[in-house]
């Protein structure tokens, strides 16, 4: 009887490894069939093609430029609107506020950070569209400007949430040598704590930039979707359009293995290839952040 | 008798620290040997040997030989879990599993895979009363093991050992969180447990190495510096720094 | 700190000024959350009505209730647990508990990041690769809970590897010397200090396996389905998907409808977030060590 039970211990611890290795399975999975499907594009496609201005696929023409720079524009705005909040919030929480007010916010950046990204689409559509409208006399409220702004609520409880343990981490005893040496706890806040928890800090900026850059629904719906190249400043406040958007909205309707499908995952592919360079510089800039902070204090 | 037969053990931690550095020495059964000594001088290493819980730690190179009984406990193919079912261990803090002071007790057996209801009941009583506890907490066995007190919860942590009925115990500073009371019951304990188990323990002062020891053994920075009777260490220690540490010149 | 104030007056109206700065752009933060869930729930709260909750739209979409939407919503939500909260616990008691330190350990880890950070629509394009049209799963519930499943497991395996590391390790320690075997110690004594965590973590990420649209929209959801699915191989309505639908396909939508189902996709996934908070709370008061 203990036999048996010592081999029912093997068989479970097994089959946990093998769950604890599924991880690397389906990153593996999500590449491969992300470029089975996408990569004949490159053979498919003009190279010439693939890297125009113009994004008109029922008559051939498959240029993503302007589904990448629109990508740009919307997270680049949607991470300068988050920053100030997100940080600010983060250092509110952990700096100044009082326990009771903490154990108050943070639920709440939780709810945020739980509402469904169509839901503030939707809010988007009935509430910022006809207020941007009228209120910056432009021709639709439908542009990057609302979708940055959508963008960034949604990217702000990431960056709060991760700043805020990137401050929390930073010793005490950081923060009393500042004090000691006759600087206000502002001062200390802005010459200490804040550069002592840099890198986290960074860390949370990056994250919040990944999390705009793959939302999909809420951009789709108040963005407008127009595939312009946007150049000028203004650009800002037209119609634009995302990556995400392109393959949400163009995907239910090709025909699979068409070169327009093609297509649709070779985007996929580069927004792969962007959250994995952004999530892997973030993840390695905090460890090493932290072995450097394990070091001095031990 | 001899228990344990150790020969030129050495113990390295992944972190480089060199924990123990060739000790030989034997363990007689039904006797208490007690190892003392500085702070990280190797007891702590030396004990989880014995039991092979140093399994669960980085431990990055262990040689000699270590038997028990005549056979070799650092064999990688030995069964290690009936190893430790016989050889237990009570830690410097008292840690109760978060579970019923009942379970507590019949945690090894139940692990063990013993259900008879009957047996376990029998085995809780027996290891209580050994650890004269029983009349303390008879009535409330089902409550958690942290609704008692700290030199409670340490016998609670002894009775759980005895539960196993093993051959050996092993305690490693056991009465360091404790006040004076629970700590002369703790000893007393001991002294009368001994008839029947072989005892090791790392003490967490001179002075009670003193009074429990049968045998001692002095460890320093990772080495056995001295080891004879408990009468002979403590009249008349050979080594110089033996002496030094005894009579409190450094520690 | 009187100190400061006394020799440093500028410093210290500075502080003054900057904590308020910091008071506001947290204020500026949280109330248009709050207020979005207020307007939401008086905007939404009159179509609510059990007529609502449990019939199918009808005239297009303009009468009627979102019964298949509600009930799409629950079977991909459940069909995502069953996959998803099995794996994703035993993947955290493996790099918890058995894991060592080393290369393949960190390649995990960097696969788990990666999980977590790729895009949800990219998500939906593997779903359709690999579910949908390789293993012929169609546009099917069992489909969409699949791709949902998979996005959610880095949720799940993090705050299960976070919630077991929380206990103590003495009890490891402990009941190994007591013979245990390493399952019996984690089965009998780690998972259950744990359980609260894992709890919390698994309501976490299902939330926002409810709330998604986009991994779903190639994978399982269909516009319009006069009755409910009949088995896991057929799509079905959802909340996120249905919102998206009500609010941009469909000219001249009644308002009331809309705000309706925003609030009730709103108390389905916020009921659960409130779950979790409470199982944190009253698991963080119960603690005994």
């Amino acid at each position: 009887m203990r036999q048996e039970k010592r081999k029912s211990d093997i068989i479970i611890s097994s089959v946990i490894k093998v769950c604890g290795y599924s991880s690397i399975l389906f990153v593996g999975l999500i590449l491969i069939f992300l470029l089975r499907e996408g990569l004949p594009a490159l053979k498919d496609v003009a190279f010439s093609t693939l890297f125009s201005v113009r994004w008109y696929p029922i008559e051939g023409y498959f240029g993503i430029l302007p589904l990448i720079l629109g990508t740009l524009l919307v997270t680049i705005s949607a991470t300068l609107i988050a920053l100030p909040f997100g940080i600010g919030t983060a250092l509110y929480m952990s700096e100044v506020a009082p326990r009771w007010i903490k154990e108050v916010l943070k639920p709440v950046v939780e709810i945020l950070a739980g509402i469904p990204s169509v839901v503030l689409g939707f809010i988007g559509i009935l509430v910022l569209v006809p207020f941007f409208r009228k209120f910056l006399d432009l021709p639709t409220g439908l542009t990057a400007f609302t979708g940055a702004i959508l963008l960034g609520l949604i990217s702000i409880p990431t960056i709060v949430s991760v700043a805020e343990d990137a401050l929390n981490n930073v010793p005490p005893a950081y923060r009393q040598a500042g004090l000691a040496l006759g600087a206000t706890r502002w001062q200390t806040i802005w010459g200490v704590t804040l550069p002592a928890a840099k890198t986290g800090v960074l860390t949370a900026v990056m994250l919040g930039i990944g999390r705009s850059l793959g939302e999909t629904m809420a951009v789709m719906m108040v963005t407008g979707n127009a595939p312009v190249l946007p150049t000028q400043i203004y650009a800002l406040f037209r119609p634009v359009r995302t990556m995400t958007a392109t393959i949400a909205s163009e995907m239910g309707e090709v025909a699979t293995g068409s070169q327009h499908y093609q297509v649709l995952f070779l985007i996929g592919i580069l927004l792969f290839v962007f959250s994995l360079v952004i999530n892997i510089v973030a993840s390695a800039v905090s460890t090493r952040q932290r072995k450097r902070s394990e070091r001095v204090l031990s | 008798m001899k228990k344990f037969s150790i020969q030129d053990l050495n113990v390295r931690y992944s972190d480089d620290n060199e924990s123990l550095r060739k000790v030989s020495m034997e363990i007689d059964s039904n006797a208490i040997t007690v190892l003392f000594g500085p702070a990280g001088g190797g007891k702590s290493t030396f004990l989880r040997v014995l039991n092979r819980l140093n399994d669960l730690a980085d431990v990055k190179e262990m040689t000699g030989q270590v038997l028990f009984n005549g056979i070799d406990i650092l064999d990688p193919k030995l069964d290690v879990i009936d190893l430790r079912r016989k050889i237990g261990m009570v830690f410097s803090r008292p840690v109760p599993l978060p579970l019923s002071i009942y379970e507590n007790v019949a945690y090894g057996l139940m692990m063990a895979g013993e259900r008879s209801k009957k047996k376990l009941d029998n085995a809780v009583e027996s290891a209580l009363r050994q650890a004269v506890l029983w009349d303390e907490v008879y009535d409330r066995l089902t409550s958690s093991a942290y609704a008692i007190s700290g030199g409670q919860q340490q016998r609670i942590c002894l009775a759980r050992v005895l539960a196993l009925e093993p051959e050996v115990i092993m305690l490693d500073e056991p009465t360091s969180a404790l006040d004076p009371v629970s700590t002369s019951k703790i000893e007393s304990l001991l002294t009368e447990l001994k008839e029947k188990y072989t005892i090791i323990l790392a003490p967490h002062n001179v002075q009670q190495a003193a009074r429990m020891a049968d045998y001692a053994a002095f460890f320093l920075m990772g080495e056995l510096i001295e080891f004879s009777s408990g009468k002979d260490m403590f009249l008349k220690p050979i080594d110089k720094r033996t002496q030094d540490y005894i009579t409190g010149r450094f520690g | 700190m009187s100190t400061n104030s006394q020799n440093n007056p500028k410093g210290k109206i500075a502080e003054i000024m900057g904590f308020n700065l910091l008071r506001l752009v947290t204020l500026l933060t949280v109330l248009p959350i709050l207020g979005l869930i207020v307007f939401i729930i008086i905007k939404g709260a009159p179509a609510l009505s059990i007529e609502f909750l449990t019939t199918p739209p009808s005239n297009g979409m303009r009468d009627g209730g979102i019964l298949p939407a509600i009930i799409g919503t629950l079977y991909l939500t459940l069909g995502t647990a069953i996959f998803s909260v099995p794996l994703g616990v035993a993947a955290g008691i493996y790099i918890s508990e058995y894991a060592e330190d080393n290369r393949l350990t960190r390649l995990i880890r960097i696969a788990i990041i990666n999980l977590a950070g790729i895009p949800s629509v990219v998500y939906g394009l593997f779903g359709l690769g690999l579910f949908v049209l390789f293993l012929k799963f169609g546009t099917s519930i069992l489909s969409a809970s699949l791709t949902l499943s998979i996005m959610t497991l880095p949720v799940i395996i993090s705050t299960t590897e976070e919630a077991l590391r929380s206990v103590p390790n003495s009890f490891r320690v402990v009941s190994t010397s007591l013979g245990a075997s390493r399952w019996q110690t984690i089965w009998k004594i780690v998972l259950p200090q744990g359980l609260p965590g894992i709890i919390t973590g698994i309501i976490l990420g299902l939330e926002r396996a409810a709330g998604e649209t986009a991994p779903i929209l190639f994978t399982g959801a269909t516009f319009f389905l006069p009755q409910l699915p009949h088995s896991p191989l057929d799509a079905t309505m959802a909340l996120p998907y249905h919102i998206f639908v009500i609010s941009t396909q469909i000219p001249g939508m009644p308002v009331k409808i809309q705000y309706g189902t925003v609030l009730v996709l709103l108390i389905f996934v916020l009921g659960m977030n409130l779950i979790a908070t409470l199982i944190r709370s009253r698991a963080r008061s119960k603690r005994q060590w």
